[in-house]
């Protein structure tokens, strides 16, 4: 299946990646041929088949509702690109 | 009270977030705790950490079962938690973990009392989540600053159907809503701690149509009256919009409380898509048979039932027991009252609806922090049941403990409201009112009997109030026979 | 110098003929005079004080088995106080602040950690050259020759091939354990789905991932599996099973074991030097007792297409994470937040791990999600129906691991296609989450090793290195050094 430019565009800006001119072809193409691969499943009769999320069908497991973790900012912050007082810093919010 | 034009029909439908009171996150051991130092609580798993996993929260896992149990709604035993992928700072792993398809609680309903009758409105589902971090905009050199101690809080988000008419009703259902959470005590319902947040769909349609008008949903509205005025405004919006041939546009709108108006959110209007799919780290969580009645014994009388019971165990009026109802606490201040007086529980209910709710009112207080207990109405109530206070004299002393000055009997003897009910004392009080006052008096023996209000005004006047009404009247009589 | 296996190290140390500082020593010191760029990281001092404790320990009076022997891990793993960087440029600065269950169950069995091995970024990839810290080359090619280790643990293989680690950790969501040990003359195990805590292991494909041993031997491999396993309850598709010794089965004789062979697995595309020496392992099976049963997996052609769906659409999701705001790579420039994330993760990820992001949101996209994402589930579950059902009429299901031998650098990484057929063998056991293994079966004639595919039922990973172990007392294919391995005496 070939994906034209616009869709490419589209899929970069919803998964939040760069594309520059000089790429667009190249992704375009890759991405295009990938999709060919995958077409090979298209065709094929599922009806009936319930969709295997896990590979062992496996069953959700609980934990008991007790605060384990201690605060451990200062050690996560130091891998901060950018933070003060204790928050993360990010390019201005608008809402 | 709100009017529109009634040509047009408004529909609305809510989603209501639910913070459950666990002691940690849904996903991870973190204290999910109001108040702390920004991302004091947040660990690894809600920062999002590389190589970090979820782990369910069995606690939050009940406490949705408990809903669903509580408004007769589907319990899904088998439901799915799946990825709703999007890009924002206070969602750290760039996705937050809800459930799309396979809901833990499937359809249900509440009942709500409007002004013209009772209504079924339908619970279309009720979801597992987890809450986002906060974004802070003071200017931190023209950023934004980001606290996680929020992110991986358990949510029970709460979808009505578009049953709602108007928006008195939409606050109807969500008080009732509020009301029952803290009932069953899976949600503290505070709402300026965003303990419950409602998200409302508007939309309206010239009556008679059935094919629902576009909708707008209004974001976060975090008190019941500004969910009200928020719905006001956008109904008037909206009407305006399409009387002057305009189109309603389907957004996500935001309520400024200040200018009252609802504007659209200004972040990227790009379609979203949010890629929902299973999460897979999260296998389905199954629930038995056992799990859901272990929960169902953990049930307390749910409002509807006590308000019946109320109403036969104890002969309180309809409008009472819908009103002593209509919180957990102010039923269990009922019956804690009522358990530990001699006065009968139609009092207890008058003194409630009445003295009691007027001065919470006035002072914008909730029950659980009245300053007079269920102890103290019950000892009050006592003291008018053995004719040591009147009903006047009561209300002083009801007055005295709200600013607690003490205890009842405290406050009786200090105050010295003791009735008198030795006769001795008062007929030599009536004696004096008889003699000072011989005109009533001959008025009284020509056969007006109302002048003996005044007269008996008179003997309460002098003793402060404290002589035993009923005495007085009798010996009145009595003596001027 | 004779190639060393990890037990035969273990038994050194356990004799007192050499302390855990000296072989760790040793090990770092080989390291540091390869050249095939193996390791991203190596922590020397951490090494000698892990080394060091474990001697003391021994002198305690612990014997546990692999106490004080050193081995790498892949750099998938988070490590305290370690660089942790997937080989990526988005996590170039990333010192992990906790550690991987995995690592934190080896560390309790006193296995010292030599450093961290480079592999393909995020895992994905099947030559190791989509790393941002450069190829890693595989000690069977030489100068004039450069071959791909395989991939992504392409690290892991290399250094265990070239006897600067006597074995490393590796993971696998497509082949990336098998499929190296079969480019390096390797046994490379990838264990039943749940087996090992992914606790701690950066995500790729999380219904998929699974972590294992590369060793030199299936008995090296059991002892590595024996360590890093166990339930993990912070991992909730940990298998909550009691503790099991993988090495317990390993002396069974396969008398009467009924392997598996499906047609589908020697069809075109399959190198006929390959397909011959994975007869002649066959043959070698059938003269240890086993029974030879052509069985078919009537589907396995859709493997590829379906996990090149559920892949990427997963890894789509996993990889939002890396967005600059908590930690990592942080573009200068950007005007707004829209911006700072476009930019960051453009420069962050490298071109595969884009090409993968992009199919996998386009693949959950509305619209496309039924056609691509629950087609490809659904699939799934029919080609792990196929093998519930070959199973039920043989113990073991063989094949080759790889279509070709390792390539040359440069070969296939302009054709993505291409490199992903290179797992056209490997995908159907993580689709299904089964243990599985690769182990040496010969040469070709450029004296390039191929490896034979070996699949069981689930958490029959004790049977699986028995039937790899008693192939490899008859044979000797793994004991053969690479070209370009250690030689002590090099300084
Ligand atoms: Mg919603
Ligand atoms: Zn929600």
């Amino acid at each position: 299946m070939a994906l034209d430019e616009t869709t490419v565009r589209e899929i970069a800006s919803l998964a939040r990646l760069h594309i520059t001119d000089a790429e667009m072809e190249k992704y375009r193409s890759d991405l295009s041929n990938i999709l060919d691969l995958v077409a090979q499943m298209e065709n094929h009769d599922t009806s009936g088949i319930k969709p295997m999320t896990h590979p062992l069908d496996a069953v959700l497991r609980f934990r008991t509702d007790e605060v384990t973790e201690n605060d451990q900012r200062s050690k996560f912050q130091a891998l901060a690109p950018n933070s003060e007082n204790g928050l993360y810093l990010v390019p201005k919010v608008i809402d | 009270m709100f009017s529109w034009d009634p040509r047009w029909e408004v529909v609305i439908g809510l989603e209501v977030h639910t913070q459950l009171q666990t002691r940690s996150k849904i996903f991870s051991g973190s204290s999910i705790a109001y108040g702390a130092e920004p991302n004091t609580q947040a660990s690894a798993v809600d920062i999002a950490l590389p190589g970090v996993l979820p782990v369910m929260n069995i606690e939050a896992a009940r406490m949705a079962v408990k809903f669903g149990l509580a408004i007769g709604a589907k319990i899904n035993k088998t439901n799915v938690f799946a990825r709703k992928n999007y890009f924002y700072p206070d969602l750290p792993k760039g996705y937050q973990i809800s459930q799309m398809e396979l809901p833990i609680v499937g359809s249900g309903s509440i009942d709500i009392e409007t002004h013209s009758g009772s209504k079924t409105i339908g619970v279309t589902r009720a979801h597992l989540e987890e809450d986002a971090g906060k974004s802070l905009h003071e200017d931190f050199h023209g950023q934004s600053g980001i606290d996680l101690n929020r992110a991986g809080t358990p949510l029970l988000e709460i979808v009505s159907e578009p049953d709602m008419r108007s928006p008195a009703e939409a606050v109807i259902y969500l008080r009732k809503l509020h009301s029952l959470v803290r009932y069953i005590e899976i949600c503290d319902g505070n709402m300026q701690e965003g303990s419950f947040r409602c998200d409302a769909n508007v939309s309206i349609r010239p009556r008679g149509q059935e094919q629902y008008g576009t909708r707008t949903e209004l974001k976060n509205i975090n008190s019941f009256r500004f969910v009200e005025r928020a719905m006001e405004y956008e109904i008037e919006r909206q009407i305006d919009v399409l009387e002057e041939g305009g189109i309603i546009v389907q957004e996500t709108r935001l309520y400024d409380s200040d200018k009252h108006q609802t504007r659209p959110l200004r972040s990227k209007e790009e379609a979203h898509d949010y890629r929902y799919f299973p999460d897979p780290d999260l296998p389905p969580m199954v629930l038995d048979n056992e799990f859901i009645e272990a929960v169902r014994a953990t049930l307390p009388e749910l409002p509807a039932a006590k308000k019946a019971r109320f109403e036969s165990e104890f002969q309180l009026s309809h409008d009472d027991a819908e009103l002593i109802t209509s919180t957990r606490e102010n039923a269990d201040y009922f019956e804690q009252t009522a358990g530990q007086t001699q006065a009968d529980a139609k009092t207890v209910a008058n003194w409630m609806v009445g003295e009691l709710f007027a001065s919470l009112n006035k002072h914008d207080m909730d029950i659980e922090n009245s300053p007079i207990d269920p102890h103290d109405l019950a000892k009050l109530l006592d003291r008018i049941c053995d004719s040591t206070l009147s009903g006047k004299t009561a209300k002083q002393v009801f007055a005295a403990l709200w600013d607690g000055e003490g205890d009842v009997d405290h406050i009786i003897e200090t105050k010295g409201l003791k009735q008198i009910t030795d006769s001795g004392e008062i007929e030599a009080i009536v004696d004096a009112v008889i003699a000072n006052c011989p005109d009533q008096v001959q008025q009284f023996k020509d056969g007006n009997d109302k002048v003996i209000g005044y007269l008996v005004g008179q003997v309460m006047q002098k003793s402060k109030g404290k002589a035993n009404p009923q005495i007085v009247n009798q010996l009145l009589k009595q003596k001027m026979s | 110098m004779t190639l060393k296996t990890l037990t035969q190290l273990s038994s050194l140390l356990g004799s007192g003929e050499i302390s855990s500082l000296e072989l760790t020593q040793d090990y770092l010191h080989r390291i540091s005079q390869s050249d095939l760029n193996a390791f991203i990281t190596v922590d020397e001092a951490m090494a000698l004080q892990q080394a060091r404790a474990a001697d003391a320990q021994r002198a305690a009076g612990d014997n546990g088995i692999l106490l004080g022997v050193p081995v790498a891990h892949k750099d998938i793993f988070c490590i305290e106080g370690m660089k942790t960087t997937c080989g990526s440029k988005m996590l170039d600065s990333f010192v992990a602040p906790y550690t991987a269950t995995v690592i934190a169950n080896m560390n309790q069995h006193g296995l010292v950690t030599l450093g961290k091995t480079n592999m393909d970024e995020f895992a994905m990839g099947s030559s190791n050259e989509s790393s941002y810290y450069g190829n890693v080359a595989n000690p069977w090619g030489d100068s004039s020759k450069k071959l791909v280790p395989g991939g992504s643990s392409g690290g892991s293989a290399a250094a265990v091939a070239a006897q600067i680690a006597p074995a490393a950790t590796g993971t696998d969501t497509g082949g990336s354990i098998r499929q190296p040990a079969a480019f390096c003359n390797l046994t490379g195990v990838k264990p039943t789905y749940g087996r090992c805590s992914r606790y701690g292991m950066v995500a790729f494909a999380s219904s998929l991932d699974q972590a294992g041993p590369i060793a030199h031997s299936a008995e090296d491999a059991a002892l590595m599996l024996n360590s890093m396993t166990g339930f993990d309850h912070r991992d909730s598709t940990s298998l909550e099973l009691p503790a099991e010794d993988f090495s317990a089965e390993l002396d069974t004789p396969l008398q009467g074991l009924k392997i598996g062979l499906p047609d589908e697995f020697f069809g075109d595309g399959l190198d006929p030097e390959i397909a011959t020496l994975v007869e002649a392992a066959v043959k070698q099976y059938e003269a240890m007792g086993a029974v030879i049963k052509r069985v078919s997996l009537p589907n396995s052609e859709l493997a590829l297409p379906s996990y090149y769906v559920i892949a990427p659409a997963e890894a789509s999701s996993n990889l939002s994470r890396f967005d600059g705001v908590r930690y990592g790579h942080r573009s200068e420039q950007h005007d707004d937040l829209v911006e700072m994330y476009m930019r960051t993760r453009a420069e962050g990820f490298g071109a595969e791990v884009k090409r993968r992001i992009m199919i996998g949101t386009y693949a959950l996209s509305s619209g496309y999600y039924d056609a691509y994402y629950a087609q490809a589930q659904k699939l799934r579950r029919i080609i792990a129906n196929d093998f519930n059902r070959v199973f039920e009429e043989c113990d073991v299901i063989m094949g080759p691991t790889t279509p070709s031998t390792a390539f040359a650098e440069g070969g296939k990484s302009d054709d993505p296609v291409a490199m992903y057929l290179n797992d056209i063998y490997t995908i159907p056991a993580n689709l299904a989450g089964l243990p599985a293994a690769s182990i040496p079966v010969g040469f070709n004639s450029d004296n390039l090793p191929a490896g034979l595919h070996l699949m069981c039922p689930h958490l029959q990973e004790a049977r699986l290195l028995n039937i790899a172990h008693q192939f490899q007392q008859e044979t000797d294919w793994h004991l053969k050094p690479a070209p370009a391995a250690w030689v002590s005496g090099d300084e």
